[in-house]
């Protein structure tokens, strides 16, 4: 672990001030994930700034029914916010499904987007890793890729994205709201993270100079046909090997519109218009299902250790639609699949 | 009189531990400390070229960078840094030379004025290599016969004389089952960091708190390595964070604090990273091949196990693996066999029921198996496969209570309302499945020492060298020592984890608590002799004419046991002798008792269930029915099996240590990354003491640290079998392996 400065930002133009003119520094929120990558020397910031302080941490609504988060609230207050619960289950779910308690109490809006990969090489400095010395090489296509990408990886890099609640943001279509000092703006959340292609040391859209000041929710929330089913080698506390979010309008048993969003398979939490297609006016039953997901999983590759996955993918997105038509969402404190 | 062995006695040290009292080696402080960052190599084999401290020392507040060029001498013989645990072969000693035995190896201790700044310059020391070609997988065909014994320990681990013909047997039977079996490397991951600190006292002494499970052992290891007098270090470790095994041999936390506390002349401590302590040792990875034979009734005409395990290219670590197959059931026919794979890692070491965990895990999957194919009760085989006698030997045991544990355990869990068909039973959309297994372990006793200062105020001091690993030694010392002393529990107070106390072996083995009771039960009866002794002295002593058989000690007096009226205080023998203490020690060893042979035993039950679509896997229920002599404290000992079982579920379905093979690393060196239960894995857990009287030892201990793993993985296996008709052999049984 390197030595570092500890720098302090007041407000966001103070904040996108310090950060716009050093380019080896880093915010730090909750820290949760900077500070391992830190410690295991990924991550080699002179300068960590540390804009807790900001006034981001207002959950509120928005004139056109939606909600604004700011880029502060912490996980575990915005999975037990009222208005998330009752409106946007399927994001409370999500971040319940994540990590543990203690890191979720931690862990920050703007800093679960900024989550990087767990992939093990990309960790070990003693090992070539694309994302973190680019042009050193990928060890993981040739290596342990059992947790690797079935979806949108390239030569350079099959690293996963890690998070859960991306995977809802996803399907919700959330809004990234950012700044820098020439200006703000605004990124639907499909633009937000990145494929690996060439350049896999960039996750995301942002530029080096801008903060994450608060993600936005349209209105629909699909509270009543929804869920986020998980699967993991143990029963908490692991990353997905597949995860699913699924919100479903229904009218009666035909979808009107149905949105899922897979995690623990692409860099990005992967979505698939052609997959949700499948699911536009059709009845909402297993064989339809099936047929998104095979829509979806159509160019999935797999590699050594991980095309399990792609089966498991498949059985994972019809169970998750089912249990989201049913309208049984999955529990994330019971552990029996339902 | 409250007598406290065998009750639900809450751990003396508890109150110490949750306030924070209790201090761990990393939490020792000294004026003026250092702090020691190792740097690791980054290679699996080959040569240090060049190694530049120059940038780390540029830092300040660094103090020195020690490296095999600028270390102070140590002992060049191989026997120097053998300890007591030691297997064949020349033990791995830090920073001794440029050779590089294994990924992650330590190279190179920057001493600093902080740890930060310790941390900082390690990643600023740059070392080249060559690098050489390395292996860390099995190739079968390279692996070599266990070499055979040259010592008595060596002995232990020999794999048993075959009998009778096997193959033949083999060949004849009516029914066989024949199944490879693999368990992969796996790590103890203790909570607490391996860490010592070493102080460096005014006359050049040395005092080094260390995370051990031997602080003599660790002694004698420092004495040896660096020419040191045993009276100028003494070595303590009051409370251990978790051992389970890896805190057995010396590590180089303590060899590194010690060197650079002698040569910078300071104190130092020395804390390893998480990722660091995935090179003290492992369970070696395990691939096993049995063939049992059967006859159509369900009895064993023939078993043969045969072993590969590995070890590193220094030393062969092996431990008795296949025996156990022989040993459990009545079989005529037996063979056994067992390789090393040598490999480009660093040496194994025990970890929580070293073989027994493995090899009994692939005998009773094998069991079950054959279960199926006589289309047997896989509880009415092993019933009809029952052994009183040690089958590898032909000598009875002790005491064997494993029918009645199958019995409470059977009767515990319902096995009895088992459909035998997999995939019969169903909760909604969840394949029940419901497996079992046997366990066993061995019931050692090691000579050791104790101490007892009994003082006129009626309080006792206990004193052994032996450590806690958490497993709750304080508490059954205090006690066996109250009861024995007819004193109250408070009264007693136990120093262990110090090498200047009486000698005690290593804690491991579940050999503790037999060997280290019954001294105090030895040393305290000594003590009464001696209180008598004074007490015949008091004038008109009611037990002037006494013998010391028929006095105990009770509430603080010596009593006549047949006639209570008959006493006299402890502080009136005392006060008549002119004395204010009474100090006795004694060493005790295990009765010389080759004609029977000393076990625990285990039957555990397991219900699974498992999503029949996505396969994932959740352990239910598990009764664990353990028979392990008398119990001194229902409580301890109910923690050590369910701590046991936890770790049978992780067995089975998580804990796997993954090693690139082209790297010759380890690539899950966290606790994030190596996978054990976390709280949602684990469901009900039900443990049950059988009754069963020894007299083996004069309190009729056994030892219960390891025998509650030990068939976990194999009935949770069995049950994940009879849930989905899926057989894995190769744990941890992940639901890729199931493929539903």
């Amino acid at each position: 672990m390197i030595n570092f400065h500890y720098a302090r930002a007041n407000d966001v133009t103070d904040a996108v001030r310090q950060i716009g003119g050093d380019a080896n520094a880093k915010f730090v929120a909750g820290g949760t994930n900077l500070i391992d990558l830190m410690k295991m020397d990924v991550e080699r910031p002179t300068t960590v700034i540390d804009i807790t302080r900001l006034p981001l941490k207002q959950i509120e609504r928005t004139p056109d029914g939606g909600l604004r988060i700011g880029a502060l609230v912490r996980n575990t207050d915005l999975a037990y916010h009222p208005l998330v619960e009752e409106r946007y289950p399927v994001l409370a779910s999500a971040i319940m499904a994540g990590a543990s308690q203690q890191l979720r109490n931690m862990a920050s809006t703007g800093g679960n987007l900024l989550q990087r990969t767990r992939c093990a090489y990309f960790y070990d400095t003693a090992t070539p890793c694309n994302k973190r010395k680019p042009g050193s090489g990928c060890s993981a296509i040739d290596g342990q890729n059992r947790m690797h990408a079935i979806l949108g990886g390239s030569d350079a890099c099959i690293a996963t994205h890690p998070s859960d609640m991306c995977v809802a943001l996803a399907v919700l279509e959330a809004r990234v709201h950012v700044a820098s000092e020439s200006g703000d703006r605004v990124i639907p959340f499909a633009d937000f993270h990145r494929l690996p292609g060439k350049t896999p040391q960039r996750d995301t859209d942002l530029d080096g100079g801008e903060i994450i000041t608060a993600v936005e929710l349209p209105p629909k929330g699909f509270a009543a046909n929804y869920t986020y089913l998980k699967i993991r080698d143990r029963l908490s506390y692991a990353f997905a090997l597949v995860s699913v979010a699924v919100g479903l309008e229904l009218d009666g048993d035909t979808i009107k519109e149905g949105r899922f969003a897979l995690g623990g398979v692409a860099h990005k939490p992967w979505r698939d218009q052609q997959a949700e297609a499948a699911l536009r006016g059709r009845p909402a039953k297993a064989a339809t299902f099936a047929r998104a997901a095979d829509a979806l999983l159509r160019d999935a590759k797999g590699y050594a250790h991980n095309t399990f996955k792609i089966d498991l993918a498949r059985r994972c997105i019809v169970r998750a639609l089912t249990q989201a038509a049913r309208g049984t969402p999955q529990s994330q404190s019971s552990k029996k699949i339902v | 009189m409250t007598s406290y062995i065998g009750t639900a006695t809450s751990r003396v040290d508890g109150i110490a531990k949750v306030t924070g009292a209790a201090k761990y080696a990393a939490e020792f402080n000294a004026p003026g400390l250092l702090y020691g960052s190792i740097v690791t190599s980054m290679i699996a084999k080959g040569r240090i070229t060049r190694i530049d401290p120059s940038a780390a020392v540029r830092v300040e507040g660094v103090i020195d960078v020690l490296t095999h060029e600028n270390r102070p001498p140590m002992a060049d013989d191989d026997n120097a840094y053998k300890d007591e645990v030691a297997p064949l072969g020349s033990p791995f000693r830090p920073l001794y030379d440029d050779r590089i035995a294994f990924n992650g190896q330590p190279i190179a201790l920057v001493v600093a004025e902080t740890s930060e700044v310790a941390r900082f310059a390690a990643s600023l020391v740059r070392v080249d290599c060559e690098e050489e070609p390395h292996v860390t997988d099995v190739n079968r065909d390279a692996a070599v016969p266990v070499k055979s014994p040259t010592n008595p320990f060596e002995a232990l681990f020999a794999p048993p004389k075959t009998r009778g013909r096997p193959e033949q047997a083999l060949a004849a039977a009516a029914v066989r089952h024949a199944g490879e079996y693999y368990v992969p490397i796996e790590h103890h991951n203790p909570m607490e960091l391996f860490a010592a600190t070493a102080m460096y006292e005014a006359d050049g002494r040395l005092t080094v708190y260390d995370k051990t499970q031997g602080v003599q052992n660790v002694q004698r290891h420092i004495c040896s390595a660096f020419g040191i007098e045993p009276e100028d270090v003494r070595v303590m470790s009051p409370f251990m964070g978790g051992g389970f095994g890896v805190g057995l041999r010396p590590q180089f936390e303590a060899v590194l604090a010690v060197m650079a506390a002698r040569a910078l002349r300071r104190s130092v401590r020395v804390v390893l990273t998480r990722p660091q302590m995935y090179v003290l040792g492992y369970r070696p990875a395990m691939t096993q091949r049995i063939a049992i034979g059967a006859s159509k009734r369900g009895t064993l005409e023939a078993i043969t196990h045969d072993a590969i395990t590995v070890t590193s290219q220094h030393e062969d670590f092996f431990r008795q693996e296949t025996g156990w197959s022989g040993l459990l059931y009545t079989c005529a026919n037996a063979s056994y066999a067992h390789k090393l794979a040598k490999l480009d890692l660093p040496t194994p070491c025990d970890m929580r029921c070293p073989s027994a965990a493995t090899g009994v895990y692939a005998l009773e999957c094998a069991m079950d198996e054959l279960a199926v194919a006589l289309r047997l009760d896989p509880l009415e085989l092993r019933l009809r496969c029952y052994s009183e006698r040690d089958q590898n030997n032909d000598r009875p045991f002790g005491s064997k209570a494993l029918r009645e544990c199958y019995r409470q355990g059977a009767e515990a869990f319902g096995w009895n309302k088992r459909n035998p068909e997999p995939r019969s039973m169903r909760d909604g959309g969840d394949l029940v499945g419901w497996g079992m297994a046997t366990g066993v372990w061995d019931a050692f006793q090691a000579p050791i020492t104790v101490r007892i200062v009994l003082s006129a105020n009626g309080h006792a001091e206990v004193a052994c060298a032996t450590s806690d690993i958490g497993t709750g030694t304080y508490t059954i010392m205090a006690q066996v020592a109250a009861d024995m002393l007819g004193l109250p529990l408070e009264n007693i107070s136990i120093k262990l984890g110090d090498s200047s106390l009486p000698q005690s072996p290593v804690e491991g083995g579940s050999w503790i608590a037999v060997s280290v009771c019954n001294a105090i039960a030895t040393t305290a009866g000594a003590v009464r002799d001696e209180l008598l002794r004074l007490a015949k002295q008091v004038p008109g002593s009611p037990l002037a004419n006494i013998a010391p058989g028929e006095v105990a000690l009770a509430d603080g007096m010596l009593v006549g046991k047949g006639d209570p009226s008959r006493s006299v205080s402890i502080a009136d023998a005392m006060r008549h002798g002119a004395v204010d203490r009474i100090e006795q020690e004694k060493t005790t060893s295990p009765a010389d008792d080759p004609a029977r042979a000393h076990n625990t035993h285990a039957a555990t039950f397991a219900e699974v269930k498992v999503d029949d679509e996505l396969g994932v896997i959740r352990v239910t229920r598990v009764v664990s029915a353990v028979a392990a002599g008398r119990i001194l404290n229902t409580k301890t000992a109910s923690s050590q099996i369910l701590g046991s079982v936890v770790w049978g579920i992780g067995m089975a379905l998580h804990e796997e240590t993954l090693i690139d093979h082209r790297l010759g690393r380890v690539t899950n060196a966290n606790i994030a990354e190596y996978h054990v239960p976390v709280n949602a894995d684990i469901n009900d857990i039900k443990v049950i003491f059988v009754e069963e009287p020894d007299d083996s030892n004069p309190l009729g201990v056994k030892g219960v640290g390891e025998i509650g793993i030990v068939g976990v993985a194999a009935a949770i296996a069995n049950a994940v079998y009879h849930a989905t008709g899926r057989r894995v052999r190769d744990l941890p049984i992940t639901l890729d392996k199931l493929r539903l």
